[in-house]
């Protein structure tokens, strides 16, 4: 299948997003140039993960249009699937299998090499419910990784890591970036990330601040 | 705020209320006292002249809230999950009050109330079915996904009623002749049609003034976008 | 698809436990509906198919409600919804193996009717099949309800609250069967039966995979 990027990984304009009465993203624009490292900073309940969701197709926009990975947001939501990946606050692991087995929910293939990188390599056929936190967030990040994607959203990627961990995060992000992988971060580690970001942006209650 | 549609014509629906109500005082006026009693049951059959036209327009609503279930799912015009949401509860009333015609035919004809009459058992089902899904949307907060889940259970409920027929048609077959009441002559038929189409507007009337309800209450629950002229105060 | 139904075993092997509880439900339901009726051998084997076909109702509802039960810690129906594969895999992978499970359980089930009711019958495969097609008319429907009840609060009463009128169909033409079978078929009607079976499934696993998208998605 033939995969050509186009120039923008995003291009989105008036993003908006309510839940019951409150809104909780207010006419987010933002253009993300392939290959770039966006940190999305700001306080808790300002809107991060719901903007990292909604271009990942989580869920809808009630407001804006966007393309992401050349797709448009609406109407080709399984396409913009197929070319993105989304580390979220859950984990979207399977208590009862395995991590190999996790991961082979994604693909059969290239398993034990990603659990390799992000040093799991060892417990690949204990299943997830032995798990400490961290060690939950590097699977998470290997279940990323196995989707191959063309755009990846974080979503405070740092958390319950060790600074092994955060080495690890740091290692892939320049590793994506290199090959042309558009990365968007919503973190508050700001100076470390702020040394590898391309571009940054601060949200506060659903509407961008600093861009 | 935002406009759930539902809202064209204001005072439609008290016109065919009203004019609803003053076909049904005709036709059971009719019904009751000026048409000749039966051959074989007398007075008693005269309760046809309501339970045939509610089990018409209670056909009717079924197909409504079908139609409106499907065209939802389509457009994901949330006006059309409030005509839904009106279509269930009236449906259900209808259903609720055929049920109960049919009791009290039956206690008189059978000497039990109710007599698994495969017609009747169906609306009873489908009865059931319909609060089901009423009840359904009391537990979900989000207006699309409960729209959503609404047609897809009306649907479902729905492409079921046939099925249900013809089963506990068959389920009763072995036991029972028909027993429901249906023959109607000739000489009938004018109070039957004018309470047919009394109940028609009484129905229609009500199902668009609780339209109107769901769609005010989705308003309500759905606050509007933020006002773009803020944020170029913000941005100065 | 088989990946997903893959999965589905497997998940449901490790939690196995879960199983052996919900026959014992079944197995006690039946008990209490002798209690019920009372010690009549006669009536008792009159009304075999039906308690049955109820207890299986019933269990049908705990391993229904259970089968979403890992997708909804750490939002696993999300992380699905979101990867390069067709939904609807999910949704047959799971009812399949909702399938199987009810089947296994109706099928555990008929020893013990057998056993308290003197419900007995050299046809124990006709009998077999007949819990495989009726189980397949509980689980397709029952698992679309089951995914939506999942993420909702007071799903455990909403989701009989839903099903249980659906499915009248299957449940009268499943005990109607089952009574031919064990009571004997003067009339040869159980073919007949068997069809409005076959065909109430055929229609709702069609359907009901239909529908599924739009149930998950936000």
């Amino acid at each position: 299948m033939l995969r050509c990027m186009p120039e923008l990984a995003i291009d989105a304009e008036g993003l908006s997003r309510r839940y019951g009465r409150r809104w909780a993203l207010i006419d987010v624009s933002l253009r993300v140039p392939a290959g770039s490292v966006v940190m999305i900073a700001g306080r808790n309940g300002s809107g991060k993960s719901t903007l990292l969701r909604v271009l990942a197709t989580a869920i809808r926009p009630d407001l804006g249009r966007a393309k992401v990975a050349g797709f448009d947001l609406l109407s080709h939501r399984q396409d913009v699937r197929n070319a993105t990946a989304l580390l979220s606050h859950d984990s979207y692991l399977y208590e009862a299998l395995t991590a190999r087995e996790n991961l082979e929910i994604v693909r059969r293939e290239n398993v034990m090499s990603i659990l390799q990188r992000v040093s799991l390599a060892d417990r690949a056929d204990d299943p997830v419910s032995t798990f400490s936190a961290g060690m939950r967030k590097r699977l998470s990040f290997a279940r990323v990784l196995m989707q191959d994607p063309k755009v990846v959203f974080l979503d405070e990627p740092y958390g319950q890591l060790d600074p092994d961990g955060a080495a690890m995060v740091d290692e892939v992000v320049r590793d994506l970036k290199s090959r042309g992988v558009a990365v968007l971060m919503a973190t508050h580690q700001l100076e470390r990330v702020g040394r590898i970001a391309d571009q940054s942006l601060t949200l506060e209650m659903g509407r961008v601040v600093r861009p | 705020m935002q406009d759930f549609g539902n809202n064209r014509f204001p005072r439609l629906p008290y016109v065919l209320i009203g004019l609803g109500a003053l076909c049904y005082l005709f036709g059971s006026f009719w019904g009751l006292f000026i048409a000749p009693p039966e051959r074989f049951m007398g007075d008693l059959q005269r309760i046809m002249y309501v339970h045939v036209p509610t089990a018409w327009n209670w056909m009717l609503a079924v197909l409504f809230c079908f139609a409106a279930a499907i065209v939802f799912l389509f457009t994901n015009d949330l006006k059309w999950d409030a005509r839904l949401d009106a279509g269930l509860e009236v449906g259900s009333l209808l259903a609720f009050m055929l049920c109960v015609q049919g009791s009290i035919w039956a206690k008189p004809t059978w000497g039990v109330w109710w007599d698994w009459d495969p017609r009747l058992t169906s609306v009873a089902v489908l009865l059931f079915a319909f609060l089901g899904i009423i009840a359904l949307r009391r537990f979900v907060d989000d207006p699309r996904k409960r729209a959503i889940w609404s047609s897809v259970a009306t649907i479902i409920a729905s492409v079921d009623l046939p099925i249900v027929y013809m089963s506990v048609k068959w389920w009763n077959s072995l036991h029972q002749t028909q027993s429901s009441p249906d023959t109607v002559s000739s000489a009938f038929h004018i109070p039957l049609r004018v309470n047919a189409f009394a109940i028609l507007f009484l129905m229609t009337g009500f199902i668009m003034l609780r339209a109107r309800i769901a769609s005010l209450r989705l308003a309500n629950e759905v606050a509007p976008p933020p006002m773009i002229a803020e944020r170029a105060g913000e941005m100065a | 698809m088989i990946a997903a139904l893959r999965k589905e075993i497997l998940i449901q092997w490790r939690t196995r436990g879960q199983v052996i509880a919900v026959f014992i439900f079944g197995a006690t339901s039946l008990l209490l509906f002798s209690f019920g009726v009372g010690p009549n051998a006669e009536v008792l084997r009159q009304f075999s198919a039906g308690f049955l076909w109820l207890a299986l109702l019933l269990s049908s509802t705990l391993t229904l409600a259970e089968s979403f039960h890992a997708e909804m810690e750490n939002r696993a129906l999300e992380g699905l919804l979101l990867l390069p594969t067709d939904p609807r895999a999910l949704y047959y992978g799971k009812a399949v193996a909702n399938w199987l499970q009810l089947s296994i359980l109706g099928t555990a089930l008929i020893p013990v009717m057998v056993v308290l009711y003197d419900a007995g019958t050299e046809r124990v495969l006709a009998l077999i099949g007949i819990v495989v097609l009726g189980t397949a008319g509980l689980s397709a429907p029952g698992t679309l309800y089951a995914a939506m009840t999942a993420q909702v609060r007071s799903k455990q009463t909403l989701l009989p609250l839903l099903l249980f009128p659906l499915i009248v169909p299957a449940l009268l033409s499943s005990v109607k069967a089952t009574s031919l079978v064990i009571l004997g078929d003067p009339m040869e009607s159980l073919r007949s039966w068997i069809l409005l079976l076959v065909a109430f499934d055929a229609i709702y696993w069609a359907l009901c995979g239909l529908l599924y998208e739009r149930v998950v998605e936000d």
